[in-house]
């Protein structure tokens, strides 16, 4: 089955090239059969590759396939190759099978649309892109699927290019990651120059021989890589991006903008641990913009009314919660966290999706309400996931959630205050998602006649995978309970082998003092679970039972919520410090420089040949002797060349 | 007997003759004929050589040759017949339309 | 100095006095007689090269038919030597010319002065072989060795014939637009000639 392991990206990409060359040949049944077909194929592939995987001994859990060498260049030595292993099988797996489901989904979604094919030809592209990604065996092919992740992200938020505040949030997402590129292109240098190799597994190998822990060189590459991955997961400063990709179609906003691409960033800090674990300054960084990203990204979701962009930000927010994970050297929690939240968070869009085409695609929660009678399939499948986003106990949310606030609050990278950031994070997360459900689904139906008419629940094909995501945003994650329930955490056992420092020195630690931190986890836990109970009531108090109350507290805080409803004005202070005086200096380099100098450098130059040939223009009188007189006297000075020259 | 540099430097007097006469002459036929004689100055010496070779291979070139210089002529005087048609003159200072 | 010397002599003389007279004439029907003269005397010292077919051709083709048609171009013109051929060049250019030419001259015979040739070219030829030169010969290797060269060379008269047809094909008179091309190019060699 090993041999098999190029099927996984490979199926996508065909299913990519048959859609994209025969766009607008195809009936839309087909379309939709190979888009599906082929990412089906693909999780089917995963799937019993993850089996195959599973029966190898624990510590041989490795699949490797080289296609072919690409580059080779002195001692750049860069292979096609795809390395499977107990991450990269969790990512395959999360990839297909929440990407099938919302390629199943799109068929419904985008029913109507008049650029069928090319929807379906992007989201294969992009399947196929992450799916290199992650399998990637080295830093250059992953950097090829990082951008072409970029690129199907930049096409897809575009999608609707008619629309101009489409494409300008295609182009914002696209450049800001341009960012982000640049520091993971830097990263991959310095690590290339250092260890002389882009193989992960060499590089890891040689890293501690090469790489002075803790020193410069190491923390410099480290955060480097760190602000792709802010570029790429949407982190602080880099996260402006992500917001306004809500403009792409709402199953691209799972797809890319909650499941898979966002959470690259993470898997790419999780990949590369080892080099992170030598540089603890680096960490620090990771958790420290993590915890600030999940607390800010929060209060703003906490203002916004359109129901896109509240999910937008609890993204951000909960991509900021991996980051801390992974910040406090609890890889393994962050990519638990990962998995669980592409089931919710995918669950989460969807559901708005279904609202969204329920109200005539229209996005303001201000204008819905009641719509709980309507939609009671998106209601209940919605209210799960807000559940499990809550992280009400016995949700997969919860699991996932807990053991990153737990960790950082233990590990030996943790912070007290790194956990306080969080723990206020989870009360506000669990205030603006119930938020956003009563004022969806409770309340008195807010719309206009015109768009009560035609609500109505979503076709089978959105309604079964949501059912199918809410069953597993229940149960996911089961795979990853904490120690202290009494039972076994096999997430992060089978995480163990790629994680090298982190389970060892958790497992050191859980043994040295077992008996206070048991108590001490049990108390966090309940605090968690109090505070969150607390912010649902809130919610429910002011947003349910007494809608008034919640009006009288917006004018109270009115300056706050203007604050917050436009995002902490960041937008406009990227716009004066960053933007403003780039315009001013592309400016000065088109009219001074280019205008003035290049051009007149080159006008110069051109005017002078111009009056030069002017002048020796005469010699052309047109006089045929006068030529004939030229082309002889040519030839006597070529002859005597020869002649005079040989003897 | 006559040495074959002797026909040799016969032929690169005639052929500077020709030379002389293409850029002195303000007649296109003269001209042309000028042409003319170059090419037969190039014969001789083609004949010359593969006498004192003994190989009759140059005998053939020269053939080929006058067959290209009439083809020439055939295709020269008929050019000089339509300028002169248009021109009312044979002055080759007159054709002057390539200049600048 | 035997019969072969006196011959060389004087065809040798009269070639470059013909040529010269032919480039020194005003008239051009006496620089086509002159190169006609030229041309035979050329003719006779082929003959002393063993040449005797192409000394024949020479005189028959090349004297006969080709100087005949430069002369029915000269007579079809009516060209009698008097016509405008502008002012007389420059004495400067004149000069320059003339310099060009012989500098040229000088030089070829130079190169047949020169090393490489000399041993070939200096020695007194001996007696030609049996029918070197002859009808047979050459046309012996015409068709066998230079076939294609040949056959290619008919195509080439083939095309040169229709090509002089189709320049010098007098024009339809009333060509509305021919008519035109031709005044307008005439202004402009007005132009360029004041």
């Amino acid at each position: 089955m090993a041999e098999y392991l190029f099927l996984v990206p490979l199926l996508p990409l065909i299913g990519f090239l048959i859609n994209g060359l025969l766009i607008g040949r195809l009936p839309r049944s087909v379309v939709s059969a190979v888009a599906c077909g082929s990412v089906g194929l693909s999780l089917i592939v995963a799937i019993m590759l993850f089996f195959d995987l599973k029966a190898l001994p624990a510590d041989a859990r490795l699949i490797e396939q080289t296609l072919f060498t690409w580059i080779s260049a002195d001692i750049l030595h860069v292979n096609l190759a795809f390395m499977l292993d107990p991450l990269s099988a969790i990512m395959i797996l999360v990839v297909t099978g929440v990407g099938f489901l919302i390629h199943v989904y799109s068929v419904g979604y985008m029913a109507h649309d008049k650029c069928f094919g090319r929807y379906f030809a992007y989201l294969n592209l992009f399947t196929f892109s992450m799916l290199v990604l992650v399998l990637a065996d080295n830093f250059l092919l992953m950097f090829v699927g990082w951008e072409g992740v970029g690129l199907c992200s930049y096409l897809l938020i575009g999608f609707w290019y008619e629309k101009q505040s489409a494409s300008d949030a295609g182009k914002k997402a696209f450049i800001v990651n341009r960012i982000g590129d640049f520091g993971f292109l830097i990263g991959m240098f310095i690590i290339f120059w250092h260890v002389g190799s882009l193989d992960f597994a060499t590089v890891s190998q040689n890293a501690p021989m090469v790489f002075a822990a803790g020193g410069t060189v190491i923390t410099v590459a480290c955060l480097c890589l760190f602000v792709g991955a802010t570029g790429k997961s949407a982190q602080i400063p880099l996260y402006v991006w992500l917001p306004d990709a809500m403009e792409g179609p709402t199953p691209v906003s799972a797809l890319i903008h909650a499941a898979t691409m966002v959470t690259a960033g993470v898997y790419m800090i999780a990949r590369t641990n080892v080099l992170y674990m030598m540089a603890p300054d680096a960490l620090m960084v990771v958790a420290i913009v993590g915890a600030a990203t999940a607390l800010f990204a929060a209060t703003i979701g906490l203002a916004q009314n359109d129901i896109k962009r509240v999910l937008a930000y609890s993204t951000v927010s909960q991509l900021g919660y991996m980051f801390l994970a992974c910040g406090v050297a609890a890889f393994s929690a962050g990519i638990f966290h990962l998995m669980t939240h592409a089931f919710f968070k995918a669950l989460l869009f969807l559901g708005a999706g279904s609202v969204i085409h329920a109200m005539s695609d229209k996005q303001d929660m201000r204008e819905m309400g009641g719509l709980k009678k309507h939609l009671p399939i998106t209601f209940m499948t919605m209210l799960i996931a807000t559940l499990a986003i809550s992280g009400i106990p016995g949700f997969s949310g919860f699991f996932s959630k807990d053991e990153i606030l737990w960790k950082s609050f233990s590990s030996s990278h943790g912070h007290v205050a790194l956990w306080v950031l969080g723990f206020i994070t989870a009360g506000l997360t669990a205030f603006y998602m119930f938020r956003l459900i009563y004022l969806t689904f409770y309340g008195e139906e807010r719309m206009d006649a015109e768009t009560k008419k035609h609500i109505h629940e979503s076709p089978r094909t959105m309604t079964v995978p949501l059912m199918i995501l809410a069953v597993l945003s229940v149960i996911g994650g089961l795979v990853g309970m904490p120690h202290i329930f009494g039972a076994t955490n096999y997430f992060e056992e089978w995480l163990h082998p790629v994680m090298a420092g982190p389970p060892q020195e958790a497992a050191t630690h859980a043994l040295a003092s077992a008996g206070a931190n048991t108590s001490m986890e049990w108390i966090l836990m309940f605090a968690s679970v109090a505070l969150v109970l607390m912010a649902i009531y809130l919610a429910w108090y002011l947003y349910r039972k007494n809608t008034a109350a919640a009006g009288s507290l917006a004018d109270k805080l009115s300056g706050a919520r203007t604050t917050l409803a436009n995002k902490y004005y960041v937008d406009e202070f990227y716009g004066a410090v960053v933007i403003r005086p780039l315009i001013v200096f592309s400016l000065f380099l088109w009219k001074i420089v280019d205008v003035i100098i290049i051009d007149g450098f080159l006008n110069g130059l051109a005017s002078l040949w111009h009056d030069i040939s002017n002048a020796l223009r005469h010699a052309q009188s047109g006089r045929v002797r006068s030529y004939a007189t030229m082309f002889v006297f040519g030839v006597i000075l070529v002859v005597a060349y020869f002649v005079l020259g040989s003897n | 007997m006559v040495p074959i540099s002797a026909y040799l430097i016969l032929a690169a007097v005639l052929f500077g003759i020709g030379t002389v006469g293409v850029l002195i002459s303000r007649n296109v036929i003269v001209m042309f004929m000028s042409i003319e004689l170059m090419l037969n100055a190039a014969n001789m010496v083609l004949i010359a050589f593969s006498r004192a070779l003994s190989i009759a291979d140059g005998h053939v070139i020269v053939f080929l040759v006058l067959t290209v210089a009439a083809a020439e002529a055939a295709v020269g005087l008929g050019l000089i017949i339509m300028i002169y048609r248009n021109r009312a003159t044979i002055n080759i200072d007159r054709f002057s339309l390539l200049k600048w | 100095m035997n019969l072969d010397t006196v011959i060389f002599i004087v065809s040798a003389v009269v070639a470059v006095f013909g040529a010269t007279m032919m480039i020194a004439q005003r008239n051009p029907v006496a620089s086509v007689l002159y190169l006609i003269l030229s041309l035979v005397a050329q003719a006779v010292c082929y003959v002393q090269l063993s040449a005797l077919f192409l000394g024949a051709i020479l005189v028959v083709v090349y004297a006969g038919a080709i100087m005949v048609l430069f002369l029915f171009v000269i007579m079809l013109l009516n060209l009698r030597g008097s016509e405008d051929l502008g002012q007389p060049p420059k004495a400067l250019s004149r000069f320059t010319k003339y310099t060009i030419g012989i500098l040229m001259t000088l030089e070829l015979v130079f190169i047949i002065k020169g090393a490489p040739l000399k041993a070939m070219a200096t020695g007194l030829i001996g007696k030609a072989p049996d029918g070197f030169g002859s009808v047979e010969q050459v046309a012996r290797l015409m068709f066998t060795d230079y076939l294609y060269p040949f056959e290619l060379t008919g195509v080439l008269l083939l095309i040169a014939v229709v090509g002089a047809v189709v320049v010098a094909k007098s024009r339809k008179p009333g060509d509305p637009e021919e008519t035109q091309t031709e005044e307008t190019a005439g202004t402009n060699t007005n132009e360029a000639g004041s």
